[in-house]
């Protein structure tokens, strides 16, 4: 027969303190655990929604980003004639060529100047990424100076509003609207129209040409067409594998160091747990004479220290992620390595984390209870029974 | 020294709690000082610039380049001694995954602006003479196990194509924070395959290097420098080399704030178990400490006591901590050598290892001490742990 568990309840309720700072030890190791991975979840899961799965990028070949990368207008010319590309519906080709180039504006609060991207785009751009709205103003006059800036941009700069005016290229940009894309890259960014972004920045070629095919599944033969068309210096991808490249390295930085943090964190609170269950034996070496005197086996025993220990983890696991989720509510921005400009996204909690932060606290429990109880179950009765 | 003694008797009568807490503060200052240290990499460039370098670039964005013809604009401007140029190449040797930095510079001047980088005055020579010539860090050589007459190919992730080189020196960092993970070619080299290759990219330089005379002049050669291209095509943005390397630092700044709040997190999970530690001393000890107050001893003696014990655990384990911390960063400096290529544990660092541990030990002897002190003596005596 087992050991009722309000038996384990109640002695950690009776040794409050010491119940209070092992929990809390654990559950500051769940939270940084848990953070960290929602942190990388976050970034990956902003630029992978930033694509669209039937969208293809087109960029100079060997460039990684459309920072560096540039497709002369000519490529771009025989680009457009692919007969893959979706028509419209104005029966135009679902093809936009954009211009992105990086332009230093100062941050609010710090002032020290952030790498932003501005996107040089053309009419099909909206029809491109729907999750573009607008929320404020209107939207740029194709052929004039007029920009529009993403959300994020606004929130997190300087002088970045409707009927602002930025000053770049020789030129007054005046931003006539702000439009928000969700949880995407894009609100990051700020668009105007490519051509006159290319006038002013002295660029002769575009940075990237994007179409929607008209059936996703043709993306093969588009690709090896492409890249086998000797008037092409260009390599295609997804939208949706562009973007999730660029997230690749900072995505793994960041689990690298929340992994390797937390073991050697989790090292600290396994410890916290073990001395506390040790104590927790010693003190109890009469009662465990009792039990076992009463016809408990050890493998009773056994089980009670480690479910005892176990529940330790498991609240200790509790309260960490409760308040991890919280941080759900921050948004972080910070430059992206592979694009080299700033990114703003949010903390973001899903199943897995939940499931592996849980798993940790328990497998931490586990750990600082095991010797424990093996050394609670070990004891002889009779010794156990005289040294109360 | 008796109440030393007593201190240490008192922090070992349980040794397996007590050892398990110093192995605890051991790990904890391990991974507080790994995390500071990590922390000073990324500032490495920053501490590692010169007061009398400036960096002239593009107003929009370090991206656009500069025309080659300001050299000589800004030449002229009074208290300039050296202008240098370079441009960012970022080629990538084979795969991407083995990055380091690689510059095309204008060499002679570059080598006069940078005494740092130490080369054997033959190898300098020979390199200067050598269009196709580089010179590379020794820790990067040691990397690619590259030699001197070593020909090697980069691909080119901006510039387009493969451009080939011939190791002709492998420098030497002066100071102990200077980059020895570095690649530098001619500037001219690249320009003359720009000529060829892409017209409009030729004749351009990503950022010029300027070494004025004095370092109280910086400030104004900045101004009269910006002031020159004032409303033309590109417009400049001069600063010292130190806020530039910091202007780098602050892009990826909520990185760093999150690996500093994280290193503090480490001090509170440590001040949880010390805490939990000395609760469970004192829980056991209570009668002892009615029996000194019994004896005469007031709770200033207690509380010396006390505290005591947990400065004792904690100082040894912080001891053990520091010395663990230095062959685990030379193991990561030379794992992560390629990401940040300095990798030194600070002074500051030490110190604040100290103050941390110092930090543990009194926040987690309050709870236990309060408790303690105020029991009254009829308890003490009558309660069994």
């Amino acid at each position: 027969m087992a050991i009722p568990f309000a038996y384990n309840f109640r002695n950690l309720w009776t040794r409050r303190l010491t119940t209070i700072l092992t929990v809390s030890g654990m559950a500051l190791v769940v939270f940084v655990f848990a953070s960290i991975l929602m942190l990388a979840d976050g970034l990956q899961k902003t630029l992978v929604e930033t694509g669209s799965y039937d969208n293809v990028v087109s960029l100079r070949k060997g460039s990684n980003s459309e920072v560096v990368s540039g497709v002369s207008r000519q490529q771009a010319s025989i680009l457009e004639t692919l007969p893959e590309i979706a028509i419209g519906p104005r029966g135009q080709r679902l093809l936009a060529k954009e211009l992105v180039v990086l332009m230093a504006l100062p941050k609010k609060g710090s002032d020290k100047p952030s790498n932003v991207v501005l996107r040089g785009i053309e009419e099909n751009s909206f029809l491109l990424r729907p999750q573009v709205r607008l929320v404020e103003g209107r939207l740029p006059r194709m052929g004039s100076t007029e920009v529009i800036a993403g959300m994020n941009i606004v929130r997190r700069f300087k002088g970045i509003g409707v009927d602002e005016t930025l000053c770049c290229g020789m030129r007054d940009w005046r931003i006539v609207g702000v439009f928000d894309a969700g949880n995407t890259g894009f609100s990051s960014e700020i668009w105007g129209d490519a051509d006159q972004f290319m006038q002013a920045f002295r660029r002769s070629a575009y940075s990237s040409v994007i179409f929607k095919l008209r059936d996703s599944s043709e993306f093969q033969n588009v690709k090896s067409g492409i890249e086998n068309d000797p008037r092409l210096t260009v390599e295609v991808k997804r939208e949706t594998k562009y973007y999730a490249d660029q997230s690749e390295i900072m995505a793994k930085f960041l689990r690298i160091l929340g992994i390797s943090l937390t073991i050697i964190f989790s090292i600290g609170a396994i410890i916290g747990a073990m001395i506390t269950m040790y104590s927790a034996v010693a003190n109890r070496t009469a009662e465990i004479g009792t039990l076992r005197a009463l016809g408990y086996r050890r493998r009773d025993i056994m089980i009670a220290f480690l479910v005892e220990s176990l529940l330790l983890g498991f609240l200790g696991g509790i309260t960490g992620l409760f308040f991890a989720s919280f941080m759900q509510l921050i948004t972080i921005s910070t430059m992206n390595f592979q694009t080299f400009s700033e990114l703003a996204f949010r903390f973001s909690l899903n199943f897995d984390i939940i499931y592996m932060g849980m798993a940790f606290a328990l497998i931490m429990g586990f750990v600082g209870g095991v010797f424990p109880a093996v050394r609670a179950s070990r004891m002889i009765i009779v010794d156990a029974l005289r040294a109360a | 020294m008796l109440i030393l003694k007593l201190l240490f008797r008192n922090a070992f009568r349980n040794k397996l709690r007590a050892s398990l807490t110093i192995l605890g503060i051991t790990i904890a200052i391990l991974a507080f000082g790994l995390l500071r240290t990590l922390i000073s990499a990324w500032y490495a460039g920053v501490d590692a610039s010169s007061a009398t370098r400036l960096v002239t670039r593009n107003a929009v964005s370090i991206i656009f380049p500069l025309p080659h013809f300001y050299k000589d604009k800004i030449q002229q401007v009074n208290g300039v001694k050296t202008v240098s140029y370079g441009t960012w190449f970022g080629g990538v040797y084979g795969d991407e995954r083995n990055f380091f930095a690689n510059f095309a510079v204008e060499a002679r001047s570059f080598l006069e602006l940078y005494p740092e980088f130490i080369i054997p005055p033959d190898d300098k020579e020979t390199f200067l003479r050598d269009q196709k010539g580089c010179v590379i860090g020794r820790k990067l050589a040691a990397r690619f196990g590259w030699k001197i007459g070593d020909s090697i190919t980069l691909k080119g992730t901006i510039f387009l194509g493969n451009c080939d080189f011939v190791v002709r020196g492998i420098y030497q960092g002066r100071d102990k924070d200077t980059d020895e993970n570095q690649f530098f070619f001619h500037w001219n080299y690249l320009n003359e395959i720009q000529k060829k290759v892409l017209r409009s990219w030729a004749d351009q330089v990503g950022y010029y290097i300027i070494g004025v005379a004095r370092p109280e002049l910086a400030g104004d050669v900045a101004v009269a420098i910006d002031q020159i291209f004032k409303n033309s095509l590109a417009e400049t943005l001069t600063e010292t080399e130190k806020a530039f390397q910091q202007g780098f630092v602050a892009m990826s700044g909520a990185i760093v704030t999150a690996i500093q709040i994280v290193s503090f997190v480490v001090i509170f999970i440590m001040m949880a178990v010390v805490a939990n530690t000395m609760a469970m001393t004192t829980r056991e000890r209570i009668g002892e400490y009615a029996i000194l107050k019994t004896l005469g001893f007031g709770g200033g003696s207690i509380a010396i006591l006390i505290f005591g014990e947990s400065l004792v655990i904690t100082i040894i384990g912080c001891l053990l901590g520091v010395a663990a911390t230095f062959p685990a960063t030379k193991i990561i400096s030379s794992e992560l050598g390629a990401y940040f290529p300095i990798f030194n544990i600070g002074r500051e660092t030490l110190l604040l290892n100290l103050v941390a541990a110092l930090t543990i030990a009194f926040v987690a002897a309050i709870i236990p001490t309060r408790r303690a002190i105020k029991i009254s003596i009829a308890d003490g005596l009558r309660r069994i742990g």
